[in-house]
């Protein structure tokens, strides 16, 4: 009923030469799920999100909703909801007033206009302070006051613009939570837009990392972190060693990658092709390595930060540099500077990344 | 490569939909742009054009030698450097008094701020010839002060000495205000850091204060410049031989029937006013080392002792004479015939209450109809600029801007002159009245709104629209509430203006309508000095009431 494509976008902001802003996007959001637009700022994500509420108006193609055409749609007409960066809360108004401005616009029978917005109040518990105007509630309730507002006239689609971001960390891994418990409550399609990447992997059916207008991968929040498309997304998605090795064999369903004369991982290949001496990168994520007196590897200690729960060591392994995390510091102590390390790497999380960004930075190169 | 080709066309395909979307988006949002582009074209820049144009062509079209004519004659050039030389003087004395005033104010510890600081803005509610009454009062041949105290018999007090006095007292508030907000908003760890670093109070005041400042002096010394060239009832009521181009701009019209000689004195008008003007928005006001956000700093006052006593003296002594000058309108107001029969009476207010109340309460309709609607303007002006940007709101812009700058002697009589004949003959009626206060006062509305707009998160209205609401809907039930301080700032300034305004009003009043400031000028010219007085009284006083009362409703509605 209400799924979300878009066909081609392409948004070029006028003036400044080159300014395209969304690059041939294509996007598909299906029923009922919550697709998170993730991206550093200037990736092209707000104005992606701008352009499906109405605000903004693409250069070139089209979005539908449902089926329906909405490119040239106004604001007003399109039935979408928002949940704001600053919340936008209509500081004039009380609560009630802002949740019931929306739902005045729909001339529904005064009854169920009350009865609405007396639901959402009460789902949101929110009643007890629906006469106060917005600026005397707390951070948690103004956010709560702003998706009441959005959802109250019951949208075909929910927009979320880096909701989050003006909470503290606690509170905001709680409001996390129940945004997404909501939305998933109201079966309600969503897009969802921030620059967090744990947020982004907590609350999402689907990620979509974006940068320079373009989508970089659209997938899954588990195979966006560990089986990333490019570098990019490696890097983007927490912590990443993206190491660069030789493969050495490849036989029916294995592929084995020298790294260092002290690290070789043999991985499941898949389908994928390889040539024996080929140049590949491998993402290895700093959890997966850990201090080891058996390991084979070794690696010079470069820099040492002591974070409390573990010690982040930076290390050079053979000329490529090595971040990994050590929990168990309290057991054999925390190395200095200079120091070289027997480590061992789990291979089995070890993600080799696909040719085309190889062969597009070498093309760059 | 394929991006850049690829480009081009689509971007050509897409510009024209977009640019007519906004359009179809909005067609309420739409036809309001256009109404208000139309009226501000047709009220504002008109009038202009057209009384330009009758300074070169006269009914047998252009003619080269009329114009050579009329500039070869010495009045024009006597009236145009009689303009410049006040405008200069009045400027540089208004700017330093009100600096006097300001520093005073923000970094002493002078007694009696709050007094100054009332007192010191009387002179910006009140029709600025207020003062020219007190002075013809107090100096005047038969003088409380010249025959009265010092027995003088002949004392001539008309002329270029007393305007200078008048005018500078009359605009010291807008340089007082001007530079007291910039004082204010300067960070004082600067001066801290100054004197921290060794400097004596002198060099902190000479290399980090004044420098600061500058640009809010330079500031008011171009807006009192443009109000003293506007200025027409100082010059007027006192200037005696000492015409200036408003005065005689007048004359010609009014008193020898000559339009072509009026148009072109009025359109030279423009030209000091204009370049001032554009000076001051395109260069001045861009140099400005901090933003004036009208939320004071914290200030810690550091400057006492002995050096505050000159300084407030100083102060003491212009807010006197300010003082002096009211008190003496108030207390003539109650006297039977100053300076000849000094009995206390109530006579002239009797008078204004009764054959003079036609004219008070002609006034009072007038501003009342004329203020909401400039404040209303203002707000919805700001929007349409700020938010909307409609193709052709350039025209929009420009057309208040020039409303505002060009004085209102050029105003009045581009109004005589185009709302003369059908389809727009609207001459004599109360309508030219209102449309000139309106269209004069609109800008300041326009800028607070703009101001306080910028300030407003433009997520709060996305949200309206989001929520279903129409751009119209959203401007009247989100935006123009959140506008409500930028509104009471305009609805006051409407308010003061359009009651107490006489350079363009008097060329539109007729014997329907005719309005307290002319009412009072002719009061002065025929020596009833009483029933003069009586009618600035009142008018200060509704003024002020009136402010007050709106202040009420603002803390009132405000305490959410």
């Amino acid at each position: 009923m209400s799924k979300v494509i878009f066909s081609n976008i392409t948004k070029r902001f006028p003036g400044v030469a080159g300014a395209t802003a969304v690059d041939r996007l294509n996007l598909t959001i299906e029923e009922g799920t919550l697709v998170t637009l993730l991206g550093p700022s200037g990736c092209g994500k707000t104005t992606t999100l701008r352009m499906l509420a109405g605000f903004e108006t693409p250069t070139d193609g089209t979005i539908t909703i449902g089926g329906r055409d909405v490119t040239n749609v106004p604001v007003n007409a399109r039935n979408v909801g928002m949940v704001f960066q600053s919340y936008a809360l209509f500081p004039h108004m009380s609560v009630r007033e802002n949740v019931e401005y929306g739902v005045r616009l729909l001339n529904l029978p005064k009854g169920e206009m009350k009865d609405r917005v007396g639901n959402i109040l009460e789902t949101m518990a929110l009643t007890q302070y629906a006469d106060r105007p917005p600026s005397r509630l707390s951070g948690g309730q103004q956010q709560r006051v702003a998706l009441a507002r959005a959802v109250v006239t019951q949208p075909k689609v929910l927009l979320f613009d880096e909701p989050l971001s003006n909470l503290d960390a606690q509170l905001r891994e709680r409001m996390r939570d129940e945004l997404r418990a909501i939305q998933l409550r109201l079966g309600i399609t969503s897009l969802y837009v921030t620059h967090d990447q744990s947020e982004a992997m907590a609350i999402s059916d689907r990620v979509v990392v974006m940068r320079g207008g373009v989508i970089e991968q659209d997938d899954s929040p588990v195979n966006v972190y560990s089986r990333p498309g490019t570098g990019f997304v490696a890097e983007f998605m927490g912590k990443a060693n993206i190491l660069e090795g030789k493969v050495e064999t490849v036989d029916e369903t294995t592929v084995r990658v020298r790294i260092a004369s002290t690290v070789a991982f043999t991985l499941p290949r898949g389908n994928r092709a390889f040539r024996v001496g080929e140049a590949v990168r491998c993402v290895v994520r700093p959890e997966h390595i850990r201090v080891d007196a058996d390991g084979t590897m070794e690696a010079k200690v470069r820099r040492v930060v002591f974070q409390g729960a573990y010690v982040e060591y930076l290390t050079d392994l053979e000329g490529q540099e090595c971040v990994f995390l050590d929990t168990d510091y309290y057991k054999s102590g925390v190395a200095e500077v200079g120091q070289t390390l027997k480590l061992s790497i789990d291979s089995r999380p070890v993600w080799i990344l696909p040719e085309t960004e190889t062969a597009a930075l070498g093309k760059a190169a | 490569m394929t991006l850049v080709s690829q480009a081009t066309p689509s971007a050509r395909t897409g510009a024209s939909p977009a640019f007519l979307r906004k359009i179809v988006v909005d067609p309420w949002l739409f036809g309001i742009f256009v109404l208000v582009t139309l009226s501000v074209l047709v009220f504002a820049a008109l009038p202009i054009f057209t009384v330009m144009k009758q300074a070169v062509v006269t009914e047998e079209g252009f003619d080269l030698g009329v114009l050579v004519n009329t500039l070869s004659q010495s009045f024009v050039w006597t009236s145009l450097a009689n303009t410049l030389m006040l405008g200069a003087t009045s400027a540089v004395i208004a700017t330093a008094a009100g600096f006097l005033l300001a520093f005073t104010a923000t970094r002493t510890t002078m007694p009696g701020k709050t007094f100054v600081h009332g007192v010191a803005l009387l002179p910006i509610i009140s029709p600025p010839f207020v003062m020219a009454l007190a002075v013809v009062i107090l100096f005047g041949r038969s003088g409380l002060i010249t025959r009265e105290l010092l027995g003088i018999r002949n004392a001539n007090v008309y002329g270029f000495h007393s305007l200078v006095l008048i005018q500078s007292l009359a605009f010291t508030p807008i340089a007082y205000l001007n530079i007291r907000g910039m004082l204010q908003s300067i960070d004082t760890a600067l001066e801290d850091a100054s004197a921290s670093l060794g400097a004596s109070r002198w060099t902190t005041f000479s290399r980090v204060t004044l420098p600061l400042v500058t640009p809010a002096i330079l500031s008011s010394t171009l807006l009192v410049f443009v109000k003293s060239v506007e200025d027409f009832g100082n010059p007027m009521l006192i200037g005696g031989n000492y015409n200036t181009l408003a005065v005689e701009a007048y004359s010609q019209m009014v008193g020898y029937f000559n339009l072509q000689a009026g148009a072109l004195l009025a359109s030279l008008m423009l030209v000091p006013s204009m370049t001032a003007f554009l000076v001051h928005r395109y260069w001045v006001s861009k140099r400005s080392y901090v933003t004036v956000t009208g939320k004071p700093s914290a200030q810690t006052i550091r400057i006492s002792g002995s050096v505050v006593v000159p300084l407030a003296i100083g102060c003491y002594a212009i807010v006197f004479a300010i003082l002096l000058f009211y008190l003496t309108v108030l207390y003539v107001s109650f006297t039977k015939l100053p300076g000849v029969n000094n009995t206390l009476t109530l006579d002239h207010y009797a008078t204004v209450f009764t054959a003079g109340f036609q004219t008070l309460s002609n006034s009072l309709l007038l501003a009342g109809i004329a203020t909401p609607v400039t404040a209303v303007a203002g707000m919805l002006i700001a929007y349409l600029l700020i938010r909307k940007a409609f193709p052709g709101s350039f025209l929009l812009r420009w057309g208040t801007l020039l409303s505002f700058a060009a004085p209102g002697t050029i105003l009045g009589i581009g109004y005589v002159s185009t709302f003369n004949a059908p389809p727009l003959l609207l001459t004599g009626t109360a309508f030219i009245v209102v449309a000139a206060m309106v269209v004069k006062n609109l800008q300041v509305g326009i800028e607070a709104g703009s101001n306080q707009l910028r300030q407003i998160d433009k997520s709060i209205e996305e949200a309206s629209t989001i929520l279903g609401a129409s751009n119209t809907r959203t401007f009247f039930q989100v935006t123009m509430p959140l506008l409500k301080p930028a509104l009471f700032t305009s609805l006051s300034y409407a308010l003061t203006r359009s009651l107490t305004t006489l350079s363009a009003v008097i060329f539109l009043v007729s014997a329907n309508w005719t309005l307290i400031t002319v009412t009072i000028l002719s009061q002065v010219e025929t020596l009833k000095l009483g029933v003069a007085a009586a009618y600035c009284s009142i008018l200060v006083f509704v003024v002020l009431a009136i402010l007050a009362v709106m202040q009420l409703v603002l803390n009132s509605t405000s305490k959410r």
